[in-house]
């Protein structure tokens, strides 16, 4: 083990894929550059037939995947802000997403698509979205959201080796971030949850961003006498259904944490299948701390107020410890 | 037709001549059935017929590849057939029945066969241009010689994609054969009152070598492709086609339901185009060209029944497996 921040696990991924296996590209804007910081040095080591800029086209982008795909590549496209996402959607939502089916199983897709989302930055509504709801609504498309560095890296080895359509999701803000991560190769599967921290009072499953808030919110918890259970999904799809749910009969007190909007948040689609699934084992409401139903303002104290952070955990986690 | 037609300078032999009239008479007979099998509503879904564009298809694949690929449009069974495709496995398709080469999961206007380098027909308009594009990457990247074409119509070439996949394409000299159908319809809207200038303009601007070819000519569309498809594998980059046709047929069989008595074209005008029909030319040319009429018969009936049995084979199949759509959202992953 070795502590390493979130954009040197992912940068650590993506030089191991492209040596492992010569099918992987890397393309999208700014790449070569490294704006994001994650595929810095790439270029010098793989050069421009494995990583290239391209021109400021989503929708071209995304197109190209399906077809690089079709044609035995592993293209890896970073878009850089999940709201990207928005620009190339047609090739995302109508080819990417349905062509397996729609071929009848002809089409195989190996694409991960990177993309940062989420606030904090003052980066306002158009870069701060946190795209994903979307995205699970599709069908047909991965959604993986890392918290750490080595969930960083071992996820994104499995998205770029898979044979499905993946989103990698990076916390805009958080590439900086240390955690331990494991030497050697490694990956993580998908649709496998974590538990991150043992409690009997009330479960906090926290998606993403937020792991990090539901944690700083545990830690406060503890000492006013309440255990949390903290888990994290890691993946949103595939969905570690059975380990939600284990996790909500063990305590009986769900908060969902989520920097998605609200309404068909993952948290609303999670908060769904607890109350179908482990409704008898439930001794209080479940509870979503997510993002209003706003567009992220600007402003560093009107922004700071939508994100969740560990004060509204903590807050919701004690009244419903009450319950 | 607003902008002058290029003359071919060479021309296909009479045996090269003979192919394609086959293979034009095959589209032609698979969708004046089709033509038939939807008025008699025994098709579960839409379809938009290729009826008098058949000599685009044909005299660009013709100049193809089984490793190259094509993209088409939701208007593709004439791309599929002209590429390879089994008219079998496109009839059941169509019929929505399992033995259909998507298993009855696309229907009309999604018919693909990546087997035979077709990544399908596309329901979305102006959806082909980017996989077609990232297919030519992939060649360029890989040094496969392989192309990609990307089919399209007067009325994608309306969508912003496609001035991203000229430039892009453009600029990284990739092999890409872009081919405008231009049938003078945007769906039901006549094209000159939706487009500003001419398309071929717009490759142009991309510095993109365009030739503008009369689509009803499949002598002409055949010369234009080769030119275009030796280019590209030449890695000197892409090319743009802009073959003038016309849509006999509407937007898509039944479209009166949709139309409830409105009008977006004369009959007179349809009339005046069968007169330009690309089959009927093709065969005069043939004629004159002393071969025989009993052998273009002959290819007739063969063709008849090539069309019988593929019908029979529809109609015969089992009805697609619902339970497969579970199996085909993910590999080894349940939805």
């Amino acid at each position: 083990m070795a502590r390493k921040r979130v954009i040197h696990a992912i940068n650590e991924a993506l030089v191991e894929e492209m040596s492992r296996d010569p099918k992987v590209i890397v393309y999208g804007e700014d790449v070569e550059l490294a704006i994001m910081g994650d595929t810095r040095g790439l270029l010098d080591s793989f050069g421009r037939d494995r990583i290239r800029n391209t021109p400021i086209c989503e929708a071209t982008l995304t197109g190209m995947a399906v077809g690089a795909a079709a044609a035995g590549y592993r293209p890896v496209l970073h878009m850089m802000f999940s709201n990207f996402i928005y620009t190339g959607f047609d090739a995302i939502a109508n080819q990417m997403a349905k062509l397996r089916l729609m071929t009848g199983g002809q089409a195989t897709m190996p694409i991960t698509i990177i993309a940062a989302y989420g606030g904090g930055g003052s980066n306002a509504a158009q870069h701060s979205d946190s795209g994903y709801p979307v995205l699970m609504n599709l069908g047909g498309v991965n959604v993986v959201l890392p918290a750490t560095p080595a969930d960083a890296k071992g996820l994104l080895k499995t998205a770029i080796r898979g044979s499905n359509p993946t989103f990698f999701m990076e916390a805009i803000g958080r590439g900086g971030e240390m955690g331990e991560v494991p030497e050697g190769d490694y990956t993580v599967p998908f649709g496998k949850a974590a538990t991150v921290r043992e409690g009997k009072d009330v479960t906090v499953i926290a998606i993403g961003s937020m792991l990090k808030p539901a944690l700083e919110a545990a830690g406060k918890l503890e000492k006013a006498g309440i255990e949390a259970h903290v888990v994290d999904p890691r993946t949103l799809v595939p969905l570690d259904e059975e380990a939600l749910i284990a996790a909500a009969q063990r305590t009986g007190r769900v908060i969902l944490v989520d920097e998605a909007r609200d309404r068909c948040s993952a948290a609303a689609h999670i908060a769904a299948l607890l109350a179908d699934r482990a409704f008898g084992h439930l001794k209080a409401p479940i509870k979503r701390v997510t993002v209003p139903n706003v567009c992220m303002p600007y402003a560093p104290n009107a922004e700071k107020r939508m994100i969740p952070d560990a004060e509204r955990i903590v807050r919701v986690a004690t009244e419903l410890a009450r319950a | 037709m607003a902008t002058a037609v290029d003359t071919p300078t060479s021309s296909p032999t009479t045996q090269q001549l003979l192919a394609l009239y086959e293979r034009m008479l095959l589209i032609r007979r698979m969708e004046e059935r089709l033509r038939a099998d939807a008025a008699a509503g025994n098709l579960p879904g839409a379809v938009h017929l290729y009826i008098g564009q058949e000599a685009i298809a044909t005299g660009v694949c013709a100049r193809l590849k089984d490793s190259d690929w094509i993209t088409s449009t939701h208007r593709g069974h004439g791309h599929f057939l002209a590429k390879g495709g089994d008219p079998k496995a496109m009839m059941a398709e169509i019929w929505g029945k399992r033995t259909g080469i998507c298993k009855g999961m696309g229907g009309s206007m999604h018919v693909a066969d990546f087997s035979k380098g077709i990544l399908g027909a596309n329901g979305i308009v102006g959806g082909g241009f980017a996989i077609a594009t990232g297919a030519a990457f992939a060649s360029k990247l890989s040094r496969e010689g392989r192309i990609a074409v990307a089919f399209f119509g007067d009325g994608a070439a309306n969508q912003g994609v496609f001035m991203e996949c000229l430039n892009v394409s453009s600029l990284w000299k990739l092999p890409l054969v872009l081919v405008c159908e231009h049938n003078q319809f945007c769906e039901f809207t006549p094209s000159a009152t939706v487009t500003s200038g001419e398309i071929a303009d717009r490759a142009r601007a991309f510095k993109i070598p365009a030739s503008v070819v009369d689509g009803n000519d499949v002598a002409a569309v055949w010369q234009a492709a080769g030119e275009a498809v030796e280019r590209a594998r030449r890695g000197e980059g892409p090319s743009f086609i802009e073959a003038k046709t016309y849509r006999i047929q509407g937007h898509l069989e039944a479209e009166d339901l949709f139309l409830a008595g409105g009008k977006y074209r004369e009959k007179q005008e349809i009339e005046e185009w069968r007169t330009r029909d690309p089959i009927d030319r093709l065969q005069q040319r043939l004629l004159e060209s002393k071969v025989r009429a009993e052998d273009l018969q002959g290819i007739g009936t063969r063709i008849a029944r090539t069309v019988e049995d593929a019908v029979k084979f529809a109609q015969e199949s089992e009805a697609a497996d619902a339970e497969l759509a579970f199996d085909l959202m993910f590999v080894g992953q349940k939805p």
